[in-house]
């Protein structure tokens, strides 16, 4: 078999989720739980659909997603930081809003297909045999998905701002104490988590099926969150988990091909009980969650206390 | 600190000595009106007159006995879920998979009942009724599990297993249990008269469910408001360490939770495919154990409150469904008005335990 | 000389309470002046204006003689006012270094840092390494990471709040000598106690402040430790009458050789303690917080339950290692924790849920599973009534009462219980002196009655006062026994510190 097309599928299998679960784990560094994901994801999905079909600019479809996933993420900002609602409640109340708008916002645009994004060649390198076609051949949210975890993964370690997002996470007590702003903080750190979700959601209308069809992202933004605890809060280890998820997702498609006989709906739940069982093999050891997670995570905060 | 401005809200919240009693009740309410201004917004938006459509949306269904009685078939899934949900959020047990718990008992019943289509007794329907509930407390107890042995998030399994619960139903009914005489359609052969729940009020599907569901109100609010089990999760819900210190066995209440809430999502289901639907279809819920979820917080955690809540987003779903034959919405619409109820909701309840100063800047306190 | 700070007139009120009224205060550079009073006197009020955090309602500051309004902490900092808080603003998960960073307004590099770190702990000894991780050091160490972030912005004012209240008298002794160095550079300090001993010791000048006002200003080496307590407490002195320790009785708890590992991996892992607690007998075991005291709380309480239960520990006679919290309770004894909120408290819960708590399995209480509400509430009103817990009703939420009172409520629940074994961790925390003393005088009365009482406690005049012996836990290791009569405070405070007692 021709390893060449699966390993480009993994690619674009795993780009939503890296996308998304590098914004929650922004957002959960920061100490808070955002469950909005997979609505976010939808709203951002729908946004870049309607604009790419509208404006015909791939660039417009992009930010739209991106921004539109932001605008969401604004309100549970809001509702949870100004008028501390419960974090998972609130959560949950994005998924299902975010269900809903997409759903009436996208039913003028079922059964319209779309051009996917150009591949962006990176000249005189993506004509390197096999590794050319890995590396240098893909859309600009490929390689955006890349720059972003490096991009994360240098700001937590490396910035003073990073430093800053960190100890809000960890204890909101001392960070307010300190003199900084928790509200301010998380706001950002909230916004960022909704524009990568959008971002997400938007490779999922724009390339991975250009179409839009309700509920699409099918527990997409879910599994993101679970890759987030999967990796222990750390972007080497999420970039990691979302593509074992990405390749998961892919070989179930593969599996038919290769002449073995199982109902696809079996097939089609494999990622998300790989994503039980990764949950299971990570949380047991209560010891290193405990070392990795941000302490604060899903409490709210209220300065007089 | 320089590098971070300094955001100064126009108002602060003063925590409330008590919890107001009255924002409790006003609360929902006043999420309720809000939620109607946006669908005016909303429905001009679309180009729709929104008086007219807050009319067909909201007080046309309900305008004959039959709407009225649709009303009730479609809340009583509602407060059988919403109930469980409530009792499981009281102690912070995020039991969000009610969906795949549905449909589980909807497996596990309507199996039962296909088993036993040509039985023809009186006890078919209560084996059928309870494998339901099994069905459901069985799927609910596997977060438990993970929860309480490996301490993974309830959150993200139990919604995990919906979508598994979903798609296993799928499989059986395109392969195993379709019906062979049934055209190919991906449907399971019709119940017996003696697996289905019976129909109280003629011509309507309004059947014996809704009775269970006032029942499990009642049982419910013993439970939770005047139980030492309520008093325990309620405890475990608020502070953790404490109920720890109290002696409440944390991994007890996280499997009466999950056991409870999945059992009577289970019966939900159940009574769902041996009611209203009399069969097995691919999909046997439109979101009832997520719509759930809203209805257990519109509802304040509380069972009576859980019944009117049911009765909003009933009106919801049949709104939804009378908009769409009769001026042409989506059917999202009501999705859509679910989710802002919950956010206008969520924003109100910041009232229960805060109240509002007018202040230009935080005041300390003395320590 | 022009003093460097000072406040005229300053007044602050709460909603209910008058803060500070009225208060002056002169701080020279170079002085150590000690801020005296008792819990809720008013002086984390008035550090706090000094520091920027809070607004006066009226009254003058001036800063080496200018007026002076501080719009924020980060201002004062801008002044040269640095403070060590009481509580700590720290971070677990973050290095020393980090930790440091965090709270500095310049933009060193963390190299920088790194070695300017290491040039401050030199020169005013406080050994720190920059690089470990802050939940694995010490109170004191910890406290060492506030002064340092201090002493970098080069302060010409250190405020400190409390400082040795966490410390063994060994390190406060090695603060005191860093303090004094500070002092001879020019730094001005204003040390907030109440210890009046070690007060004598350092400061040159006092304010001594009750129920918000300036009662005193002092010297205090020409005062004695009684003459300016009589003016903080502002009444001749009520010292509990210490009691005649009681004839050794039947052990009621004893622990033999009881070692647990720590679940959390930032605990401390308890090694092979053992201990009697006799009928009628008060014990108290001192130690500097973070030693070992929450993991000794949790497995004497039943909240870690012990997976090979042996005798390790025996209540009556009855070995307890593995039984449930419920169980242990059945049996007549009682637990109360250091945390109040949150822990021996629901602070979102009404005083009657909050009664409840720890009575559930009273059948007056709970019938057939079913709540009684009037039994419920009336055993609310009865421990509101015995113990004068200050409150708008049994409705009220414990959240909303001061710390002393939610104690009283606490203990007043579980006193109430007749417990036959009461173990209790820091019972005077943060407490009133007056409250002190009615919680200190009710433990004692309960031992009178028979039962076992052992306390956990960091404050060593509280131990002395009413222990009959004590015992000092140092990172999970836990002394010999030693009589109170017999026993000295250098030897405890040695023991506090890790060193043999000897």
């Amino acid at each position: 078999m021709d390893l060449l097309p699966v390993i480009l599928t993994i690619i674009t299998a795993s780009t939503p989720l890296l996308l998304a679960a590098t914004g929650e784990l922004i957002t959960e560094k920061s100490g808070v739980l955002n469950l909005g994901v997979e609505g976010m994801m939808l709203i951002g999905a729908i946004a870049a659909f309607a604009t790419a079909v509208s404006t015909g600019s791939a660039l417009l479809a992009i930010l739209a997603g991106a921004f539109s996933g932001a605008l969401v993420a604004s309100i549970f900002a809001v509702l949870t930081l100004i008028f501390l609602a419960n974090q998972v409640a609130t959560g949950l109340a994005l998924t299902i809003f975010g269900v809903g708008l997409s759903a009436l916002i996208g039913s003028n645009f079922v059964g319209v297909a779309l051009e996917p994004l150009p591949k962006l060649n990176v000249d005189g390198l993506s004509t390197i045999p096999i590794l050319g076609k890995i590396l240098f051949n893909h859309d600009v949210l490929v390689y955006l998905s890349f720059g972003m975890i490096f991009l994360v993964g240098w700001f937590l370690s490396k910035t003073r701002a990073g430093l800053i997002l960190r100890a809000v996470g960890e204890s909101h007590d001392s960070a307010h104490a300190l003199g900084y702003s928790i509200i301010t903080v998380r706001y950002l750190a909230v916004i960022f988590g909704g524009f990568m979700s959008g971002l997400g959601g938007s490779y999922l209308s724009l390339v991975y099926t250009p179409l839009w069809a309700e509920n699409m992202t099918a527990g997409r933004g879910w599994i993101a969150l679970a890759l987030v605890v999967f990796g222990t809060w750390r972007a080497g280890r999420v970039a990691f988990g979302a593509y074992l998820f990405g390749t998961i997702t892919i070989l179930q498609l593969h599996v038919q091909g290769w002449g073995i006989n199982i109902a696809s709906q079996f097939m089609t739940m494999l990622p998300y009980i790989a994503t039980i069982v990764v949950l299971v093999l990570i949380s047991r050891d209560k010891g290193r969650i405990r070392m990795n997670a941000p302490q604060c995570i899903g409490k709210p905060f209220h300065p007089s206390k | 600190m320089s590098l971070i401005p300094q955001f100064i809200p126009k108002f602060v919240l003063e925590t409330r000595v008590e919890v107001s009693n009255k924002w409790v009740i006003l609360s929902p309410i006043i999420a309720i009106i809000l939620t109607l201004f946006s669908g005016i917004i909303i429905f001009s938006l679309m180009g729709k007159d929104p008086l007219l459509a807050l009319y067909t949306f909201f007080i046309q269904p309900v305008t004959t006995l039959f709407g009225v009685t649709e009303l009730l078939v479609k809340a009583t899934p509602l407060v059988l879920i919403g109930v469980g949900l409530a009792i499981g959020f009281k102690a912070n047990v995020w039991n969000i998979g009610a969906e795949g718990q549905f449909t589980m008992g909807a497996i596990f019943g309507g199996g039962a009942a296909l088993l036993c289509n040509n039985i023809e007794s009186y006890l078919v329907l209560p084996f059928v009724l309870l494998l339901g509930i099994l069905g459901g407390a069985f799927w609910g107890a596997i977060p438990a599990f993970f929860k309480t042995r490996f301490n993974a998030n309830e959150i993200l399994t139990s919604l995990m297993l919906s979508y598994i619960a979903v798609l296993f139903l799928s499989y059986l009914v395109h392969g195993p249990w379709r019906d062979p005489g049934g055209f190919n359609f991906p449907e399971s052969q019709l119940f017996s008269d003696y697996a289905m729940l019976p129909v109280l009020v003629e011509n309507s599907r309004l059947n014996l469910g809704s009775v269970f569901a006032i029942l499990v109100v009642l049982l419910g609010w013993i439970l939770i408001a005047r139980s030492i089990i309520g008093f325990q999760l309620r405890v475990v819900g608020l502070a953790p360490a404490a109920a720890h210190y109290a002696g409440f066995k944390h991994s007890g209440l996280v499997w009466l939770s999950f056991t409870i809430s999945g059992g009577l999502a289970g019966l939900a289901g159940i009574a769902e495919v041996s009611g209203p639907i009399g069969q097995l279809l691919p999909s046997v819920s439109p979101g009832y154990g997520f719509t759930a979820i809203i209805v257990a917080f519109l509802g304040r955690l509380h069972p009576v409150g859980v019944l009117f809540a049911s009765l909003v987003m009933a009106l919801s779903y049949i709104g939804g469904e009378n908009a769409q034959i009769e001026i042409g919405l989506p059917a999202a619409v009501t999705g859509l008005f679910q989710g802002v109820l919950l956010f206008f909701l969520l924003a109100c309840d910041v009232l229960v335990r805060y109240r509002i100063k007018s202040s230009s800047f935080i005041s300390g306190k003395r320590s | 000389m022009a003093p460097l700070l000072k406040l005229s007139g300053v007044t602050k009120s709460f909603p209910g309470i008058l803060a500070n009224d009225n208060v002056d205060l002169n701080v020279m550079p170079g002085e150590i002046h000690a801020l005296l009073g008792e819990n809720g006197a008013g002086k984390s009020t008035l550090v706090k204006i000094i520091y920027g955090l809070l607004k006066p309602d009226s009254g003058l500051l001036e800063w080496q003689g200018t007026p002076l309004k501080l719009l924020g902490p980060s201002e004062a900092r801008a002044l040269g006012i640095g403070m060590v808080f009481q509580h700590f603003s720290l971070f677990d998960a973050l290095t020393v270094c980090e930790n440091i960073a965090i709270a500095s307004d310049s933009n060193l590099s963390l190299k920088t840092l790194h070695s300017k770190i290491m040039e401050v702990s030199e020169d005013y000894g406080l050994p720190l390494d920059p690089d470990r991780y802050v939940h694995s050091l010490s109170v004191g160490e910890k406290q060492r990471i506030e002064i340092i972030r201090c002493l970098l912005q080069s302060p010409k004012l250190l405020i400190l709040d409390e400082p040795t209240s966490v410390l063994t008298p060994q390190e406060a002794k090695n603060l005191f000598v860093t303090l004094e160095t500070l002092a001879a550079s020019g730094c001005a300090i204003l040390y907030i106690s109440h210890k009046l001993e070690e007060v004598k010791r350092l400061c040159m000048k006092a304010t001594i402040l009750r129920n918000g006002a300036v009662v005193a200003t002092c010297d205090p080496r020409l005062e004695t430790a009684r003459t300016m307590a009589e003016r903080m407490i502002g009444s001749k002195l009520n010292n509990i009458q210490r009691r005649k320790s009681p004839e050794s009785g039947r052990p009621r708890v004893r622990i033999n050789k009881l070692s647990l590992k720590s679940s959390d991996p930032f605990g401390i892992d308890l090694k092979s303690i053992s201990l009697n607690v006799s009928r009628g007998e008060v014990v108290g075991i001192a130690g500097v917080a973070g030693n070992g005291q929450n993991e000794l709380m949790a497995a004497l309480s039943g909240e870690v339950i012990q997976s090979y239960p042996n005798d390790t520990i025996v209540f009556d006679d009855i070995c307890v290692a593995g039984m449930r919290v419920s169980e242990r309770r059945a049996m007549g004894s009682c637990f109360v924790p250091e945390e109040r909120y949150g822990h021996a408290a629901i602070k979102e819960m009404s005083l009657k849920d909050n009664a409840l708590l720890t009575s559930s399995k009273n059948i007056n209480l709970v019938k057939k599973g079913l709540l009684q509400f009037d039994a419920i509430n009336d055993l609310t009103e009865k421990i509101i009534f015995d113990f004068d817990v200050r409150t708008t009703g049994s409705k009220m939420e414990s959240g909303s009462l001061s710390g002393g009172n939610l104690q009283k409520f606490i203990l007043g629940r579980e006193i109430l219980q007749e417990p036959g074994i009461l173990i209790i961790s820091q019972p005077t925390w943060g407490v009133d002196a007056g409250a002190a003393l009615v919680l200190r005088k009710s433990l004692l009365e309960l031992a009178a009655r028979g039962c076992a009482v052992l306390i956990i406690s960091q404050d060593l005049d509280e131990i002395f006062e009413i222990c009959d012996r004590i015992a000092v836990l140092y990172q999970g290791n836990l002394s010999a026994l030693m009589d109170t009569e017999t026993a000295s405070m250098d030897q405890v405070g040695l023991l506090m510190g890790g060193g043999n007692g000897e």
